[in-house]
């Protein structure tokens, strides 16, 4: 029984949360106060973690509430439970993609969606770059604009960069990489 | 049921190694879904993704749902789901069993403060090749523009800047190809 209200309150959570593994913090706290299986704080201690292991962080989250809550199956079934919406409806909106993306005004759409879409990604990694090639929280208390730049992750950055480029390998092999220079080199 | 299981283990693979939110992954299937395997172009992730962005659900899932099904169909789109589900499952199984305070380990953190790093690099790749493949004129390089500073400076919803985007987008191109015909 408490399966299937882990299954059903995942369900909702997939059905309901629009843009990204953020827009399901909100209804956790939300099932954290209606139910005994977390407090506030565990929550915000599990989307630490899931932020810093690999994966959709929304799908740890999922994977870390349902195991809180019912052990090894009871993440298991959170998680499908949050991916079922998902697969339902993607599969209704690819089949009328496929059917209907070489027409004219689908197209256009299309081609309009393209280049903002890029720019959204864009403004992602922007973020990500704010917190890790800058330190603006040390700039604006020393006001020293040195202090603005990580050099020793812009450093990294370049490198990487420029390996990237040259040699296109697989961008797994520079994910290990970097972390493990992250590890030795204390980043 | 070969192609089921490559999409299942390929999904597997982008899941363990996608640090971030839904963009992350975009480096990883660029590889292996566009230029080693060749099962959709760079403007059809595009549009998965866009699409993923405004459809219910987490996009990492429903981009890696929709790859699936174009390639093999309902089951297609199964597979690749729940292979881009399974690392998490076993990832976050483990850290809840052994080590509740994981993000607490200088190791951790060391190592995740080098894979920010180089995350922004990657994307960085990733946004050039699709510029390349889907800015064509002007009007992109605009849309481009706007959109990046409507994300990174104001609070409004990523759903609703695709939809104004596609609205507009439509009606600037539709007029166009009118005109050329």
């Amino acid at each position: 029984m408490m399966y299937l209200l882990l299954f059903v309150e995942f369900f909702k959570i997939g059905l309901f949360s629009i843009g990204g593994g953020l827009a399901t913090f909100p209804f956790l706290q939300d099932l954290a106060q209606r139910y005994d299986w977390m407090t506030a704080h565990d929550l915000l201690d599990m989307i630490a973690i899931s932020e810093s292991t690999p994966g959709p962080i929304g799908i740890n989250t999922a994977t870390f509430v349902g195991y809180q809550c019912g052990g090894i199956l009871g993440g298991i079934i959170a998680t499908l439970g949050i991916i079922s919406p998902s697969i339902i409806i993607i599969v209704l909106v690819a089949h009328y993609y496929m059917k209907f993306s070489e027409q004219t005004i689908v197209r256009s759409t299309l081609d309009g969606i393209r280049p903002a879409v890029v720019g959204l990604i864009g403004a992602a990694g922007f973020e990500v770059a704010k917190v890790s090639l800058l330190n603006i929280n040390k700039f604006l208390q020393s006001n020293n604009f040195f202090e603005l730049f990580n050099f020793k992750s812009i450093l990294l950055f370049i490198i990487m960069l420029y390996l990237i480029f040259k040699y296109k390998k697989h961008p797994i092999l520079y994910i290990i990489a970097s972390g493990i220079i992250g590890i030795i080199l204390k980043y | 049921m070969k192609t089921l299981l490559d999409l299942f283990f390929i999904f597997a693979r982008i899941g363990g190694f996608t640090f971030g939110g839904g963009y992350a992954m975009l480096p990883i299937i660029q590889k292996e879904i566009v230029e080693k395997r060749h099962w959709a172009t760079e403007s059809e992730i595009l549009d998965y993704y866009a699409i993923g962005q405004c459809t219910p659900g987490i996009i990492a899932i429903n981009t890696s749902t929709f790859i699936g099904y174009k390639k093999k169909g309902i089951l297609g789109a199964i597979f690749a789901t729940l292979g881009m589900v399974t690392p998490s499952l076993i990832i976050i199984t483990t850290i809840a069993i052994f080590f509740k305070h994981f993000q607490e380990y200088q190791i951790v953190q060391h190592a995740l403060g080098g894979i920010r790093v180089v995350v922004v690099a990657l994307i960085t790749s990733t946004i050039i090749k699709m510029w390349k493949k889907s800015v064509k004129n002007w009007i992109g390089i605009l849309f481009f523009i706007i959109s990046f500073i409507l994300i990174s400076l104001t609070s409004i919803s990523p759903v609703i800047i695709i939809i104004i985007f596609g609205m507009t987008g439509n009606f600037i191109n539709l007029n166009k190809r009118i005109d050329e015909k």
